[in-house]
């Protein structure tokens, strides 16, 4: 095993890692945000069922669910929703969107109902319509509180990535494991590491840059 | 028919009833001061004119303004339209903090501008140029606003940068920015330190003495400044109005056995 070739293929399961990480911010961020709301929601039925479901995908594991769904619409239903490389690769993005979608939707709850009522109050006796409140009083104010515990969140999610190894995304183990394990090699895992500590180093500088950004007011 | 009229108001939280029906008049121009001791209602009055609690029986009427009767469905429209003729300056001052002190009092006004141009262009070129002049108007109205409060070398503040006293008399330009036929106050120093006060209470003292002199409810615990200000005192005890008049009549010869013990308390 050579250095370039492993490094060619860490960077091959990278990419697939990173696309995984990618797309699953992009679709759960702001599905966690309709999922506040629904639990946020004065229907009270809306809100039970909202609450019930985050609770059901918070209480079990990450790993359990890519299993349900990359397998149980096959073995149970007969549909073969998720088939080859591309659909092992949807299945593992659908578990990661809904899980993540959950736990981000909390954090949404949490940084909107911690806003003091007098800010909403205060847009009210101004005139201000619903809309207007969030987008011009609340909606900064609440990414400033939530940037901190989003951030945890992101950097979770960065290594829970390679959870989509047990449905054989081809991610960043997945493609290399045949060779150390065949092998008994162990300085790839260590590669591996240095990976996963370089973009979550970038991360972290990417959300201090966010949080220096932010520090022009208080909450 | 006077100013305001407010007629048979009641308000209950759940089974808690905290305003019992209350009746007052005020004049255009005319300050009016509540007093009273804390859970006696003179917030949530103050509320109730607001429309930040909906009264559960009575109305609320202002001469050329609109005819709020609590029986009646109010659409959010509606009841911002309502709201509009009153302004109300808080206790915890509620500025935004994100926005500076200019874009706590130009942005709701340029808010409201920006509807009513909307209405009047449909789309377009001359839409924009309209809400641009706007924002001209708005930001030189909202300066001057803040000159007259004192605040003119605190435009760029963010709030947490301004002292209480300052916070608040942002609050109060930005509640007259929306220009309200009357303005509303609800303890408005009590989070002040003692010795910021007295620039809060100066301001709203030089709004009452401006040419068109302001109409305002104050509800206060300062009792200086209800005897030298108002023009009218109410002093409220349980959800009731106990006793109303001048502030010679109200502070000098109380009719009321509740009003007599509670200013006789104040001055222990």
């Amino acid at each position: 095993m050579g250095f370039l070739d492993v490094t060619q293929k860490l960077f091959e399961g990278f990419g697939v890692s990173c696309l995984l990480f990618i797309l699953t911010l992009v679709f759960s961020l702001p599905l966690g945000l309709v999922i506040s709301f629904g639990s946020m929601s004065k229907f009270k039925p809306l809100s039970w069922i909202v609450r019930t479901f985050v609770w059901i995908i918070r209480g079990t594991p990450l790993m359990l669910q890519l299993f349900v769904v990359f397998y149980v619409p096959g073995l149970l239903f007969n549909i073969q929703l998720f088939s080859g490389d591309n659909g092992r690769f949807t299945a593992a993005l659908v578990a990661f969107v809904i899980n993540y979608a959950c736990y981000f939707s909390e954090i949404y709850r949490g940084g909107i109902e911690g806003i003091p009522k007098g800010q909403y109050e205060a847009a009210e006796v101004l005139g201000m319509t619903a809309v207007e409140t969030f987008f011009t009083v609340i909606l900064m104010q609440v990414v400033k509180r939530i940037l901190a515990p989003i951030s945890n969140e992101v950097i979770t999610l960065v290594k829970d990535t390679s959870l989509a190894r047990v449905i054989a995304v081809a991610e960043i183990f997945f493609v290399n494991e045949m060779d150390y394990l065949a092998y008994g090699i162990v300085w790839p895992l260590f590669y591996i590491a240095v990976f996963f500590l370089v973009f979550v180093g970038a991360l972290t500088l990417f959300f201090g840059w966010c949080e220096k950004k932010l520090s022009y007011y208080r909450v | 028919m006077a100013f305001l009229e407010v007629t048979g108001l009641k308000k209950r939280f759940g089974n808690t009833s905290v305003l019992h029906g209350v009746d007052f008049t005020m004049e255009k121009g005319e300050v009016l001061a509540i007093i009273g001791s804390s859970g006696g209602g003179k917030t949530t009055l103050l509320r109730c004119l607001n429309f930040l609690e909906m009264a559960n029986e009575g109305t609320i009427r202002m001469e050329g303004g609109f005819t709020f009767h609590a029986a009646k469905q109010y659409t959010p429209a509606e009841i911002r339209e309502m709201r509009l003729k009153m302004g109300l300056v808080f206790q915890s001052f509620n500025l935004f903090p994100q926005y500076t002190a200019l874009e706590n009092v130009y942005i709701p006004m340029q808010l409201r501008a920006k509807e009513a141009l909307r209405a009047e262009y449909p789309f377009g070129h001359a839409r924009r140029e309209a809400i641009g002049n706007a924002k001209v108007r708005n930001m030189a109205q909202a300066e001057k606003l803040l000159a007259e409060v004192g605040l003119a070398d605190k435009m760029g503040n963010y709030p947490y940068q301004l002292s209480g006293g300052q916070q608040q008399r942002v609050a109060i330009a930005r509640a007259l920015a929306m220009q309200p036929d009357i303005l509303c106050f609800d303890e408005p120093t009590s989070a002040l330190d003692p010795a910021l006060t007295g620039e809060v209470l100066r301001v709203i003292r030089s709004l009452k003495d401006a040419e068109n002199g302001r109409t305002m409810i104050v509800v206060t615990h300062e009792m200086e400044f209800a005897a030298h200000v108002a023009d009218k005192v109410i002093f409220m005890a349980d959800g009731v109005i106990e006793e109303m008049g001048t502030p010679e009549e109200v502070f000098g010869n109380p009719k009321s056995e509740k009003c007599r013990a509670f200013l006789h308390g104040e001055k222990v």
